[in-house]
């Protein structure tokens, strides 16, 4: 217990606390002073303050780092800048590309992107229904005098309605179905990949590659079931079925701040490596001194010079150049030349 | 999750003078199944206005990364055997930092898949007691993949480095260069 202390980063449980405050806070007033919140989700809204504490005390462990630092603090510079509305334009258009729809993945395998876009779209569904439903913010009610109407009420206003028994109800009421369905094709397809992939096979371990899967088909399962329930076994295997469902969407939120799920928040940084990159076009390009070729944006070399210093990496020269003014042709290029030059003085080149 | 084999005997010891530039090392570096058919390994003309000379390079894999450092996603990890992997597919957000950090050049970025790739010493094989493919088809052993007293034995006025200086620099590594006895460290002014 006081190692926890010990190694506690005051300032990222501070950030912290307040973002799960903040969260409680919307809490409160999105469900107008809990008048709509759900008591039976109760369990998960405590899962869920408890991952947005993890999420944001890694979040911000993460960002004190050098080289997260500098990205952020570049990211948005570059973004607050006389060229606001043409990288806001670029990243929101990004955004759909590579976060929404992780087009990205597709170069790496086509496969694989299917299936990580079915799992992410998913999840992310899900997220987009239950969220606001465990906090209160959206809410279903059958109106005195009209019971084959549904309506629909957001923030406690109405918002839309829809008959019972209509598609538009059908649609609605089976919305983590569809999402379920989305992502247990998707895992499936990623574990077929962790099976028969021999560099994965060699790479993966159980916690890091395999767990998330069988989390994300679990939580996918128990919630079909619930389905199943209420659909074909008049309500029988309730508690059942929303235990065992709860349990395993407990463990996931939970577990989001800590394992592989943490990738979905680092993502994002994506954007923000993209506008250094357009941003330090527009600044000019470094030449290596060994190829005469464009390698890198100017920013970038200079940055990393010295974010590596901050690491405790010193590549700087007596002459006062650095060594990584070279491109990677010309760092081996060095590295060959300096070989070569130790052999020649030894008078030997082999043997 | 397959049992690891990995035979902490074994070391790889590269001699740039013994390239010949024939890409072979390419070729077999495809065939490594943790690269996903990318030759992750680099042959090129050391100067080629003045010299045919080639080198060849493959990753040293560090004992302190500059490129895991240098990452800004937390994406490159060093595992127990001192085997430097690629990026965690994913987290790794395409940045280039560990390309552009790495003294010896040599992670390499697919622009297009975002996504920085590296030798990690073919792990798939290695992992299972096998030698790197590089290092199985170098026709002029310019890449050797075996133990200290083979390399000793067969290269006598030789000897394995595996500390370079950069500048102010000190980088110590796992894979070790072949120089002239009596050395102890490689100078790259």
């Amino acid at each position: 217990m006081s190692r926890l202390f010990r190694t506690l980063n005051r300032a990222a449980f501070f950030k912290a606390l307040m973002a799960s405050i903040v969260v409680v806070v919307l809490v409160l007033v999105g469900s107008r002073n809990l008048q709509n919140f759900d008591a039976a989700l109760f369990a998960y809204l405590v899962g869920t303050v408890f991952a947005v504490f993890g999420i944001a005390y890694r979040y911000s462990v993460w960002l004190q780092r050098p080289p997260t630092r500098l990205y952020w603090k570049r990211s948005m510079q570059f973004l607050f800048s006389s060229m606001f509305f043409p990288y806001l334009y670029r990243s929101a258009k990004l955004f759909f590309r590579n976060i929404l729809g992780q087009r990205f993945i597709a170069y790496r395998s086509r496969t694989r992107w299917i299936g990580h876009f079915m799992m992410a779209t998913g999840c992310m569904l899900a997220f987009a229904i239950t969220i606001p439903l465990t906090f209160g913010w959206i809410n279903f009610e059958l109106i005195p005098g009209d019971d084959v109407t549904y309506y629909a009420k957001i923030f406690g206003f109405q918002a839309f309605s829809f008959p019972l028994g209509s598609p538009m109800a059908f649609i609605t009421f089976h919305g983590l179905v569809w999402c379920s369905i989305l992502v247990t094709i998707g895992a499936a397809i990623m574990m077929r990949r962790r099976l028969t992939n021999g560099g994965l096979i060699a790479t993966q371990t159980f916690s890091d590659d395999w767990l998330p899967l069988i989390l994300l088909i679990a939580i996918s399962i128990t919630g079909l079931g619930i389905s199943y329930d209420y659909t074909f076994l008049n309500g029988r295997t309730y508690q059942f079925m929303a235990v065992t469902h709860a349990v395993t969407v407990i463990l996931f939120l939970v577990w989001l701040p800590f394992g592989k799920f943490f990738h979905i928040f680092q993502r994002v940084a994506q954007l923000g490596a993209k506008l250094y990159k357009t941003e330090g076009l527009r600044r000019g390009m470094a030449e290596c001194p060994h190829t005469k070729k464009e390698f890198a944006t100017k920013t970038h070399i200079e940055d990393l010079k010295k974010v590596s210093k901050k690491l405790g990496f010193d590549y700087s020269k007596k002459d006062g150049s650095n060594h990584l003014d070279l491109s990677p042709e010309g760092k081996r290029s060095a590295l060959a030349k300096a070989h070569f030059e130790a052999r020649k003085k030894s008078g030997k080149f082999f043997g | 999750m397959p049992k690891t084999d990995y035979n902490e005997e074994m070391a790889f010891f590269v001699d740039m003078q013994r390239c010949i530039g024939c890409h072979a090392c390419e070729m077999a570096c495809a065939e490594c199944e943790t690269n996903g058919q990318e030759s992750m390994i680099h042959v090129n003309y050391v100067d080629r206005a003045i010299s045919t000379q080639t080198t060849v390079q493959v990753c040293m894999h560090c004992e302190d990364p500059t490129c895991a450092n240098v990452c800004p996603a937390d994406a490159i990890h060093q595992d127990d055997f001192g085997v430097v992997h690629s990026a965690d597919t994913s987290r790794c957000i395409g940045c280039s930092n560990c390309v552009l950090a790495c003294p010896f050049g040599v992670p390499k970025m697919q622009e297009q898949a975002e996504l920085m790739m590296k030798c990690n010493m073919c792990y798939d094989r290695t992992s299972a007691g096998k030698k790197p493919m590089c290092a199985t088809v170098c026709p002029s052993q310019a890449l050797y993949y075996g133990t200290r007293e083979e390399i000793e034995r067969m290269r006598p006025d030789s000897v394995p480095v595996n500390s370079f200086l950069f500048g102010q620099q000190e980088v110590n590594t796992k894979v070790n260069i072949m120089m002239p006895k009596g050395t102890h460290q490689l100078i790259i002014e």
